[in-house]
């Protein structure tokens, strides 16, 4: 009980670290001594980290790794702790108090550009695919169900596109109540997964304009998007605030199983495989700590290939760890619902979504340029950059923030050891960051990370080239 | 019951004493019996208005579902005690490993990284309550004392007391945040943040009951008393020490228990915003995971925070009797 409250005297901390830095400076000029010998990865700088993290069944490669013993092995002594939101965690990475966190892909990028709070934060480490879906309530979906085709056993054909909640949302606009939706950060992956479907079935979500000190996204809005922390999503729509809301897993399966809501598609859907949460930390956190920052990547590797292995074999006890009450905390039904391959729309439609959440397979942690810059292209689609970029600024900004070349270092180090097979990283060698373009979106728009100023001007629906608000 | 014994008593007054006897024990009876009598209605009408409040996390917890998660949460204790000792072997393994290859190596045993149980909340909560609590009568009752004796100063800080003392600390717990987060900076902090955060929260609410209790109790001593002072010409230092104090005892010990159950209350509260690891916390952390249990180990706590408050308050009245001379005003 005390040890949350009295943490190690600084004089003993100081003393230890001072010897563990003469040990390895010793061993280090050993090393370069014996040139034969490959470059071992040192011991790690800082031993006790703490890492945040938002109650999502996302957050998963972190509980494994803690529950499996991965932190210990790399010598890493880890604290996880939930946060209250988005905002907390990641003022808590900035100030220092947390370590490292489970992130929103949007968050490092947003910090790094200066969009919200400026700070540098980098990623080593992508966490998973997929993982989110857009729910509405019951009075919604009674309204859009009849615009949906129907399959001929009578259920919906999927994908359910906007197309169908358009005459709702334009029959709440004639009566003059406005259509208020919730998603769960301004720069959150579900921020442009709700605005990406919602554009593509003709509704506008609205533009920020942040050089006139519009930060809150409605300006022209048919569809007006809020923040909601994610657990308080089923919450919030219950009491009749919100009428949808975009979120992580465990919080659509809720809606299902507490009868207050019906998901009507999940982001699978809306882009195949696409790039979801991030593990991030400071960059000069891992410029004081290199090793540590590559023995937690390490670790969180580890824990991403147990969760995929042998065809998602070891799920069901990763939902057992993740429903405790310290982890997601929600019930196995729940969790297991989307975590095991499938995911339920209306009561009892349930339907196979093997890939609802990728942790290792398809590259899945390594972290692409073209993930961030899609995140990027996406911000000025929706305003929150306000000016023209040239294709070389998002380069850059992607290769500041998204960082393959620890990953590597990790992954070479985690072969070397035979802790992992070098078949594990096969498609890795010779990666230019850059994925071939992507076809799978739910609007049929191809999305070529190379050409990011092009792929804006794609959309019919959003700011493109020259445009400013 | 007592009148039939009475009856007995007038009828044969050989057996007074078995009478007397008999009659105290129908008073003790009273005593536990009737407070028995009202716990069980109450756990009755408990169960059965749970039984009839349907919520979105299925059926309100009634008293079955507390006593099961009362099982359950002991048994979490007692299996993360068993992770806690397996972690520290572990730790004293990879230790002696790390020697063994790296001679220069200093080890050292690092806390347990795993989550706190529902008894450690208990405890954190316990530990921050007091030391707000402490920190509370440290500035109160001295500041009292001033006002009391001075009515110039009591004129002056009373419009200052009346407008914060019914502040929430809901109100207060952003402000301190930010204080706190600005202000309390080192690189290996004594006390983490959130209990910092939750403790001054817990002092700046529970500081203004002790303030007028001590400064009521000290402006209504006795004149003759402070007439003897004066008439012994004491310098006031001793006169606060041997005059003002001792006569002030009552009051003081009144506020403070107005004040500790204040604080109490605060706690949980300031717990839950400021996620200080405690009782607050774990009533937030539950309301967020939204499984089917939350709700009955909500209630849980409802009833244990509820039972800690009562003993809180006992303690506080014992530690009252002890010290005040003026037994009577314990009772009120």
């Amino acid at each position: 009980m005390f040890k949350t409250i009295f943490k190690q005297p600084k004089h003993l901390y100081r003393k230890i670290m001072g010897q563990a830095l003469v040990a390895s400076l010793c061993l280090s000029s050993a090393m370069l001594a014996n040139h034969s010998v490959a470059e071992e990865l040192g011991y790690p700088e800082k031993e006790e980290l703490k890492f945040g993290f938002i109650k999502l069944t996302d957050m998963a490669p972190i509980a494994i790794a803690y529950e499996k013993g991965y932190f210990e092995d790399e010598g890493l002594y880890v604290t996880i702790e939930a946060q209250a939101n988005w905002k907390v965690l990641l003022d808590g990475v900035i100030d220092g108090r947390l370590d490292g966190a489970h992130m929103l892909a949007g968050q490092p990028i947003a910090a790094t550009i200066g969009y919200g709070t400026k700070a540098e934060i980098i990623t080593p480490f992508s966490m998973d695919l997929n993982g989110n879906g857009i729910t509405v309530s019951n009075e919604i979906w009674k309204q859009m169900k009849g615009n949906i085709p129907k399959r001929p056993d009578g259920k919906p054909v999927h994908p359910i596109k906007a197309d169908a909640l358009k005459p709702v949302v334009e029959k709440y606009a004639e009566e003059g109540k406005p259509f208020n939706m919730g998603m769960v950060f301004p720069v959150s992956t579900h921020n442009y997964e709700l605005r990406y479907w919602l554009a593509a079935g003709g509704i506008h979500p609205g533009f920020y304009a942040p050089h006139k000190g519009d930060t809150s996204g409605k300006i022209d809005a048919e569809a007006l998007l809020s923040v909601t922390p994610p657990p308080q999503m089923p919450a919030t729509l219950e009491a009749g605030t919100i009428y949808g809301y975009c979120v992580g897993e465990p919080w659509n399966q809720q809606a299902v199983f507490k009868g207050i809501g019906v998901p009507v598609v999940t982001d699978y859907e809306i882009w195949k495989d696409n790039p979801e949460k991030v593990f991030g930390i400071t960059k000069s956190f891992a410029e004081k700590y290199p090793n540590t920052t590559i023995r937690l990547t390490r670790a969180l590797i580890r824990a991403a290939k147990w969760l995929d292995e042998n065809d998602n074999a070891n799920r069901p006890e990763a939902v057992k760890i993740l429903s405790q009450s310290n982890y997601v905390g929600a019930d196995y039904d729940v969790i297991a619902n989307s975590m095991t391959g499938t995911f339920e729309y209306e009561k009892g439609d349930k339907r196979a979504v093997p890939d609802f959440n990728v942790f290792f397979r398809y590259n899945a942690t390594y972290p692409y340029y073209s993930d961030a810059i899609w995140y990027l292209t996406q911000m000025r689609r929706w305003g929150q950059i306000s000016e023209d970029k040239p294709d070389s600024w998002y380069f850059d900004v992607a290769k500041k923030v998204y960082r393959p070349d620890i990953y590597m270092k990790a992954a070479k180090s985690l072969v070397d050891e035979k802790l992992m097979a070098a078949t594990d990283f096969s498609d890795l060698t010779g990666e230019d960051g850059f994925r071939n373009p992507q076809t799978h979106f739910i609007d049929n728009i191809v999305y070529d990370g190379s050409k990011p100023n092009e792929y804006i001007n794609k959309f019919s629906i959003g700011l493109k080239s020259g445009d400013k608000i | 019951m007592t009148t039939l014994i009475r009856k007995m008593m007038t009828a044969d007054s050989d057996s007074t004493l078995l009478v007397k006897s008999l009659q105290f024990l129908s008073q003790r009876a009273k005593a536990v019996v009737l407070p028995m009598v009202g716990i069980a209605v109450f756990l009755v009408i408990w169960s059965f208005a749970a039984n009839s409040i349907d919520t979105s996390l299925g059926k309100f917890p009634g008293p079955k579902a507390v006593a099961t998660q009362i099982g359950n949460l002991y048994h979490e204790h007692q299996s993360e005690r068993e992770k806690e000792a397996a972690f520290y072997q572990r730790q004293e393994e990879r230790n002696a490993k790390r020697i063994a290859k790296d001679p220069g190596y200093q080890p050292k045993i690092r806390a347990y990284t795993g989550k706190e149980t529902f008894l450690d909340q208990i405890g954190t909560s316990l530990v921050t309550v007091m030391s707000g609590f402490i920190l509370a009568a440290v500035i109160a009752i001295p500041l009292g004392i001033a006002v009391g004796l001075s009515k110039t100063l009591n004129t002056a800080i009373n419009p200052i007391i009346q407008v914060f003392k019914p502040v929430s600390p809901l109100a207060w717990l952003p402000l301190v945040t930010m204080v706190v987060s600005a202000v309390y900076v080192s690189p290996e902090p004594m006390f983490a943040k959130s209990f910092i955060n939750s403790m001054i929260t817990v002092t700046l609410c529970c500081l203004w009951p002790m303030v007028i209790n001590t400064s009521v109790g000290v402006a209504a001593i006795n004149q003759d008393w402070v007439n003897v002072s004066r008439v012994l010409r004491l310098p006031s230092l001793v006169h606060v020490q041997k005059i003002v104090l001792p006569a002030s005892i009552p009051a003081i010990f009144t506020g403070m228990r107005l004040s500790l159950g204040i604080a109490w209350m605060v706690l949980i509260a300031a717990e839950m915003l400021a996620q200080n690891p405690g009782l607050g916390k774990f009533v937030w952390d539950e309301f967020q995971n939204g499984s089917s249990q939350s709700l009955s180990r909500i209630m849980t706590a409802v009833i244990v925070i509820g039972f800690i408050g009562f003993l809180l308050d006992r303690a506080m009245l014992q530690l009252q009797r002890l010290v005040s001379w003026d037994k009577e005003s314990a009772n009120r």
